[in-house]
């Protein structure tokens, strides 16, 4: 298939349609309106529907009701919408329902502003509502990228039973790149029997929940989802290597922010600076094997963020004390320039060891 | 001989919960026997709320949902717009359909979301322990408030189905009681008739069904009764507020 020129936040839509996506219910917030407008557009032509909801709560719920129904859905948000819909991404993941969820993530707290920020990564990745849950957090580096991982988030929602979340900064949803919708491999996945469509009085009840009243039923369903987690964290890491090999610096960075940080690398290696990159591409599961893979060339490790430093936890932990860890970031809207990754790397290099 | 009671299909063989002359029983009942007598139970799926009903979905003897606390109405919007032949209903009390889910129910009934609700109205937070709802009544106590409901504080009652009446996607709406016989009657056929008007088709329905709450009410069942009788029906007029052959009142 020939690439087209599109706008991140149509591709978002135009991958979920691809992926079977029929129901999409979400909420106008900047900088993300163009997938609501492009879903509104999109799905009654495949027999699908769009439902604009009277706030972010409600839209997720939408979403819990139609992914217990068996459909395949999507709801899209940026950060303060995406703090109201932590309420139903809790239930999704304690009923086990399959659901996408897109975060064009921009400056906080509170009503912050417009521009691009990564200042979502706790509350997406340690569970931003409440109870003992993760889901999948794909976190997507350019327009291509975004479109391959949002028809792959359908896949592994409907294969795990859980909610998938999409994080991207407001600038993957704002800019125009070529893409191309290639045929992806598709999982092996089971029929949804557990999923409400009327018993037609052939079969007992299906139950869509979360509740469970005796603590021990509630510490067996967790532990039960745990597991799941745990073959999630052995199946489903991905990540990025660039330039690793030989490297004096390692930069973990993710999203747009890792693109920039490519350039630096490379202005770093003409002054004679060898700087190797380690980009997740799930923010959960953390790709914590990937910081094996550091070179013994390496003396430092430094987290690029578009945040006042998030993920420089998990770097931290995957690193367990191997490496002396720094950060450099910008946030609020304010998005890091080559050169700042830069004057951060030389701050470093010949620095403490 | 014939049989002039007998269990409902519309039910499962689950012992309910519920305090002893609770009313939530009764409606339950109603519900159950309305899918059965119209023949849906195979094709209905409900969705129960946040509420001493919570476990509903452990008593209709169909698919159901277990939804957060007033989002029951987006819950079923989701259900409904992928299953649009199916039949699809909430069951909310009056703190999740009135406090918490205002909003829900509100813009669920403004699309005129084909699907119809039973809204239990006792005045009261049962499940918690017998907390101000929106709906408790002037001077009623309750925990929060210990000195009855003072309105130049908290406001007056609300009247949700009025309310939810004025907006032209709410096709039916209802309020009805349980208190005696005959209004267990009236419930039932307005019961029926919101779920027909759902399967043709016709838009958003609405049963409130003024209920008791003994245990956190603090009186008798039969004492429940009769204080719902002379308290609650003066402030929430019994009858048909709306239906689509013009009973716009
Ligand atoms: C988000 C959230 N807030 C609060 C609660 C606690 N809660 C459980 S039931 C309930 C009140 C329910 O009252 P009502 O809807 O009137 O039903 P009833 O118990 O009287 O039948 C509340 C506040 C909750 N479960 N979730
Ligand atoms: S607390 Fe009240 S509403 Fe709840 S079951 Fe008991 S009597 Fe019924």
């Amino acid at each position: 298939m020939s690439k087209v020129l599109m706008k991140g936040n149509e591709a978002v839509g135009a991958a979920a349609i691809k992926a079977g996506c029929k129901y999409f219910f979400g909420y106008p917030i900047t900088p993300q309106n163009e997938i609501p407008e492009y879903m509104s557009k999109k799905l009654p032509e495949v027999g699908g529907e769009f439902v604009q909801a009277e706030s972010e709560v409600a839209a997720i719920n939408m979403v819990y009701g139609a992914a217990g129904s068996g459909a395949r859905v999507m709801t899209s948000s940026s950060s303060p919408g995406m703090a109201l819909k932590q309420e139903g991404i809790s239930y999704l993941a304690g009923a086990e329902l399959p659901a996408v969820i897109v975060n064009m993530m921009r400056g906080g707290p509170g009503l912050g502003g417009i521009q691009p920020a990564q200042s979502d990564y706790f509350m997406s990745v340690k569970g931003g509502g409440n109870g003992d849950y993760f889901m999948p957090v794909y976190a997507p580096a350019s327009i291509q990228e975004t479109v391959d991982l949002i028809q792959e988030a359908f896949d592994v929602a409907d294969q795990y039973r859980t909610p998938v979340m999409v994080v991207a900064d407001g600038m993957i949803g704002q800019m125009m790149e070529p893409v191309e919708f290639k045929e992806m491999p598709h999982r092996k996945l089971e029929d949804k029997t557990w999923s409400t469509d009327g018993t037609k009085e052939e079969r007992k009840p299906n139950v869509i929940n979360s509740l469970f009243l005796d603590a021990q039923d509630l510490e067996d369903h967790i532990i039960r989802l745990e597991e799941k987690y745990n073959l999630m964290e052995e199946n489903e890491c991905r990540w990025e290597e660039y330039k690793l090999e030989g490297a004096e610096i390692v930069i973990a960075a993710y999203g747009t922010t890792a693109r920039i940080v490519k350039n630096a690398i490379d202005a770093l290696e003409k002054d004679g600076i060898k700087v190797g990159l380690i980009r997740p591409i799930t923010l959960w599961p953390f790709p914590k094997k990937a910081f094996d893979h550091i070179d013994s060339t390496t003396t430092n490790v430094l987290t690029v963020e578009m945040s006042r430093g998030q993920m420089i936890e998990d770097v931290r932990l995957a690193l367990n004390g191997k490496l002396p860890t720094a950060f450099f970031g910008r946030t609020g809207g304010v998005i890091p320039t080559p050169a700042g990754v830069v004057e951060a790397v030389k701050k470093l290099v010949g620095g403490a060891k | 001989m014939a049989v002039v009671f007998k269990e409902t299909k519309g039910l499962t063989d689950a012992k309910t919960h519920y305090c002893p002359g609770c009313t939530h029983g009764i409606v339950h009942r109603l519900v159950g026997e309305v899918l059965e007598e119209l023949g849906v139970l195979g094709e209905t799926i409900g969705v129960a709320p946040v509420g001493c009903s919570v476990l509903a979905y452990k008593y209709f003897n169909c698919d159901v949902h277990q939804a957060a606390h007033g989002r029951a109405p987006a819950v079923a919007t989701g259900i409904k717009r992928v299953h649009p032949d199916k039949v699809v209903f909430t069951y909310q009390g009056d703190g999740d359909l009135a406090s918490i889910g205002a909003a829900e129910i509100v813009h669920a009934a403004a699309r005129g979301e084909k699907f119809t609700t039973i809204f239990i109205n006792n005045a009261i937070y049962g499940m918690t322990g017998g907390q101000m709802a929106p709906t408790t009544l002037v001077g009623q106590k309750a925990t929060t408030a210990p000195l009855g409901r003072d309105p130049k504080k908290v406001g007056m009652p609300m009247r949700m189905s009025e309310m939810l009446a004025t907006l032209d996607g709410a096709k039916f709406v209802e309020r009805a009681t349980v208190h005696n016989p005959a209004g267990v009657r009236k419930t039932k056929a307005a019961i029926k008739k919101a779920f027909e008007m759902q399967i043709n088709g016709e838009g958003f329905g609405i049963v409130e069904v003024l209920s008791t709450c003994p245990t956190n009410w603090g009186m008798t069942p039969v004492d429940s009764l009769k204080w719902l009788e002379e308290n609650m029906i003066p402030y929430y007029p019994l009858g048909n507020i709306r239906t689509p052959e013009g009973g716009d009142k």
